[in-house]
């Protein structure tokens, strides 16, 4: 845990420079490339402001993705809460409360041990899926074959966005049906006079 | 008694097999004698559910008067039993279930069947398919899982008794209600594949089945969140979602049939989506056919699961049959099903249900692969892996919680095209309204930096607070205008808006109530637990909350013998109530169940209610003491409260509009050159 903290602030710091007007001597003379740039040239100035936000919204993600507890209890809610109870109620192991379960006061203490002797989340697991088998952690590594399961929806997600634009794509070059004999379609002016009288009728 | 009830059901099979195929055949003729003989079909349909009706009488009554004789009853009651919890014998197991199943589709049928002079020639259609999945359904109970068979040996002096964690008042709802919604997407399915066989001129099918679809999802919606409660409120873990295979398995269908909900409209209104939405209501029947093979085939474990049996592969077998039909005529007819009108910008209506649609079957399609990966694993790896809540709430919380954007944003576009002007317009209240809400949040010590769940509940929480303030700014607007001209007040104007689009202002009550969900589910990650064995005046202190042992006693009826603890509760010096957690053991099963205790805040938190929820967990056999577990679930009875403004919503939706607005559009002529490509 310790080391994905480091990891994360290493970007943090990274990013927080490249948000100054970028790296090494560029940062130094942030004036110059400012006017270098000029004010008529919107577009850099407009793809530095998504580069921007992007850089925020990904340094966001990766604050909210990596950090995690540091302290025992706070461990011990957490790994409690990645593995479920042996016993086969299929509930997570912090969360099995079924009366007469004989498993899962057994696995806290075993986890509260594992936790005072100092070893790290990955041993933690490791030594219950040697005594518990691999159904015991709640969800599937991100490891070999068990990756599929997290890409999945998400690769599922992009399909059906760029199956989605394709859709919208092809209606947009999609002929205009044609109209019953009599019907005119207002444009322009006459188009804006129709949409103001209704915004004028409904205030919608 | 069980000769009755089994004559009943194969007398049932007879007249649903004739049903359906001198339905069948009737559809190819249009002559005279084909009219009589589909006739004679609509009959028979109506009286299959005069037979099934009766078979379930009798297993209702052989319930009453604790006939052990029939192995049901034996197996799933007991003399000490209640009456109500005798008549939720009926689907307690595995057979009864499905008679029940089978009642309720041959109730929709017979609905159905009386109301066929709305168009004949469709309702026929939709008549033969409904008798179709009848047969099905009564083949399993005569052949498969018999509900009155006879008890083999001698007769036992007391049954079994009901499973524990069904004696419980909701559970004498939450399975009819559910069920109603996974056998009433049935209905608008049989209309759907008819329409599509036959051709169906119009969107007619689509107005002849709304009503049926939403009272379909009102009850499937009803019946997961009666679940949801039931599984709050007995099984005792502080929990009310645990992402179990069997709950999954009711979601599913409810997300494909929201996404049909939303798209028909599309279809409706600009003639649009209409393979998406055919394809839609194939896999919501499908998927709740899935949902009832998977807690009866024995494929996945699960709490919920009924004994595994040999009827999995015959809904395997049934699945695969109705996935190729539909397919085959999907594919038949496609030309069928041509586009009208094309998409005219990203920023409307249409695009906004287009993602909408993506998003809720990102989530379902989630669902089914973190549902149906173990098996996967274990073919290709040699040994199952767990899929539990940390998977589904890390894939599905981000998409639901686009969705939720969607759900905000999509009512203020308007049809073909939305200008940038009237976006500010209406976005500008709610977008500050949200985001004083995020503000207010972090300023009272909720730092979303710190832990991924505060920023997910951040973010619902912001998300949920733009859904409410668009569903208020909608209403006041419209509500205003018609102040305005009408010069009435402005309540009175709203109901009126109401009443003049009750689809829309239904809807916007919906989303309203399922941002109320969202506000209920929000609080999990601030709640609080103490486990603690408890003497006499013994204290725990949870959030601002006092809990002190009074007593503990122990008590013994016919059904069960329980012991609980009496535990007062204190808040700020003053008590506030006592609550009982109990623990009883019932005499019949021999099983131990935990009743918990809840106690919501709303007298002195009405809008940041909480929780109290009290589980008597044990004794302490050495000290005869018990041990208390106590919860503090922050803002968990918005769900409920979430759920009961969802079910009016969708009744507000089902009114008929108070008049009829007429507008003059432009109508398409359909030619071939015209037409493009499907949708």
């Amino acid at each position: 845990m310790r080391e994905r903290v480091t990891e994360m602030k290493f970007w943090n710091l990274d990013l927080a420079l490249k948000g100054r007007g970028g790296s090494g001597p560029q940062r130094l003379k942030p004036h110059l490339t400012r006017r270098t740039c000029g004010a008529a040239k919107a577009a850099p100035f407009q793809r530095k402001t998504v580069r921007r936000a992007l850089q925020t919204l990904i340094l966001t993600a990766a604050v909210f993705l990596f950090m995690g507890a540091g302290d025992d209890s706070a461990r011990f809610k957490d790994l409690g809460h990645r593995m479920m109870c042996a016993c086969g109620c299929s509930q997570i192991l912090l969360e099995c409360n079924h009366v007469g379960c004989t498993y899962s006061d057994k696995m806290r203490d075993q986890l509260q041990a594992a936790l005072d002797k100092g070893n790290n989340d990955d041993l933690v697991l490791q030594g219950f899926v040697q005594e518990y088998g691999p159904t015991v952690i709640a969800a599937p590594s991100a490891t070999g074959f068990n990756r599929v399961a997290w890409i999945m929806p998400f690769a599922v997600l992009a399909l059906g966005i760029a199956f989605a634009v394709h859709i919208v794509r092809s209606w947009k070059n999609r002929p205009e049906p044609a109209l019953a004999d009599g019907i005119i379609i207002p444009h322009g002016s006459e188009l804006d006079e129709f949409r103001q009288k209704a915004r004028k009728e409904t205030d919608l | 008694m069980s000769y009755i009830g089994s004559f009943a059901l194969m007398l049932a099979l007879g007249l649903s097999a004739y049903s359906f195929l001198a339905g069948f055949l009737a559809l190819f003729g249009k002559d005279a004698a084909s009219a009589r003989l589909g006739e004679t079909a609509r009959r028979a349909g109506i009286a299959t559910f005069a037979a099934v009706l009766l078979a379930g009488i009798v297993l209702v009554l052989a319930a009453f008067h604790d006939d052990f004789s029939i192995a049901y009853i034996r197996q799933h009651s007991n003399r000490d039993l209640s009456m109500a919890y005798k008549f939720a014998v009926l689907w307690s197991g595995q057979e009864g279930s499905l008679l029940f199943w089978s009642l309720l589709l041959a109730g929709y049928g017979f609905v159905l069947r009386l109301r066929y002079k709305t168009d004949q020639r469709l309702f026929a259609y939709a008549s033969v398919i409904i008798a179709s999945v009848q047969v099905f359904f009564l083949l399993i109970l005569n052949f498969a899982a018999l509900p009155f068979s006879i008890t083999r040996g001698a007769l036992p002096a007391d049954g079994n008794g009901l499973n524990p964690l069904l004696q419980y008042p909701e559970m004498v709802i939450h399975p009819p209600m559910l069920y109603l919604g996974y056998v009433g997407f049935t209905v608008p399915f049989a209309f759907a594949l008819g329409a599509l066989i036959m051709k169906y001129p119009g969107e007619k099918w689509i107005h002849i089945t709304r009503r049926w679809t939403m009272v379909t999802w009102c009850f499937l919606t009803i019946g997961v969140f009666l679940g949801a409660h039931w599984a709050y409120a007995v099984l005792g873990w502080g929990g009310y979602w645990g992402w179990d295979p069997v709950e999954n398995a009711s979601l599913m269908p409810w997300l494909t049939g929201t996404a049909f909900l939303h798209s028909v409209m599309m279809q409706e209104k600009r003639g649009m989506l209409k393979v998406w939405n055919m394809s839609l209501i194939f896999a919501t029947f499908l998927l709740s056919m899935l949902g009832t093979f998977l807690t009866r085939s024995g494929v996945i474990s699960s709490v919920h699961a009924f004994a595994q049996s040999s009827i999995g592969t015959w809904f395997l077998v049934f699945i695969v049959l109705t996935l190729a039909v539909c397919s085959f005529f999907l594919v038949a007819n496609r030309s069928h099903l041509k586009s009208e009108h094309k998409l005219e910008s990203l920023v409307s209506r249409e695009s906004s249900f287009l993602f909408n649609n993506l998003l809720l079957l990102t989530v379902c399609f989630t669902i089914l692969w973190g549902t149906f990966f173990p098996i996967l694993s274990e073919f290709v790896q040699g040994h199952k892996v767990t899929v539990g809540p940390p998977f589904f709430n890390r894939v599905a919380v981000p998409v639901a919680l686009l969705l939720l954007l969607l759900t905000a944003v999509g009512p203020l576009l308007a049809w073909r095209k939305t200008s940038v002007e009237s976006l500010k317009r209406n976005f500008l209240f709610p977008a500050i309204g949200s985001v004083a809400v995020g503000g207010m949040m972090i300023l009272f010590g909720v730092r979303p930096w710190e832990d991924p769940s505060y920023f997910y509940a951040t973010m619902a929480a912001v998300l949920s607070a733009l859904v409410i303030f668009t569903v208020i700014s909608e209403f006041l607007r419209g509500g205003r205008v018609i102040a305005g001209k009408t010069q009435q007040n402005l309540v009175s104007a709203m109901i009126q808006l109401c009443h003049r689009n009750t689809r829309r202002y239904g809807g916007y009550i919906v989303h309203f109530g399922v941002a109320l969900v969202v506000i209920g589910i929000l609080g999990t990650p601030f709640n609080k637990e103490v486990e603690t064995e408890m003497a006499f005046g013994d204290k725990i202190n949870i959030g601002p909350y006092t809990l002190v042992c009074q007593s503990y006693t122990q008590d013994d009826n016919p059904n069960y013998g329980n012991e609980w603890a009496i535990i007062n509760v204190f808040r700020g010096g003053k008590q506030i109530t006592t609550m009982y957690p109990e623990r009883r053991f019932y005499k019949a099963s021999g099983q131990p169940q935990t009743i918990p205790r809840i106690y919501p805040s709303f007298r002195e938190d009405l809008f940041l209610v909480t929780d109290v929820y009290l589980v008597y967990e044990g004794k302490n056999e050495t000290t005869g003491r018990p041990i208390i577990k106590a919860h503090l679930n922050p803002l968990v009875p918005w769900i409920w409260i979430g759920l009961i403004i969802m079910v009016f919503g969708t009744i507000v939706a089902l009114v008929p509009n108070a008049a009829v607005v007429q507008v003059a559009v432009p109508v398409p002529t359909r030619t071939p050159a015209h037409a493009g490509a499907g949708d």
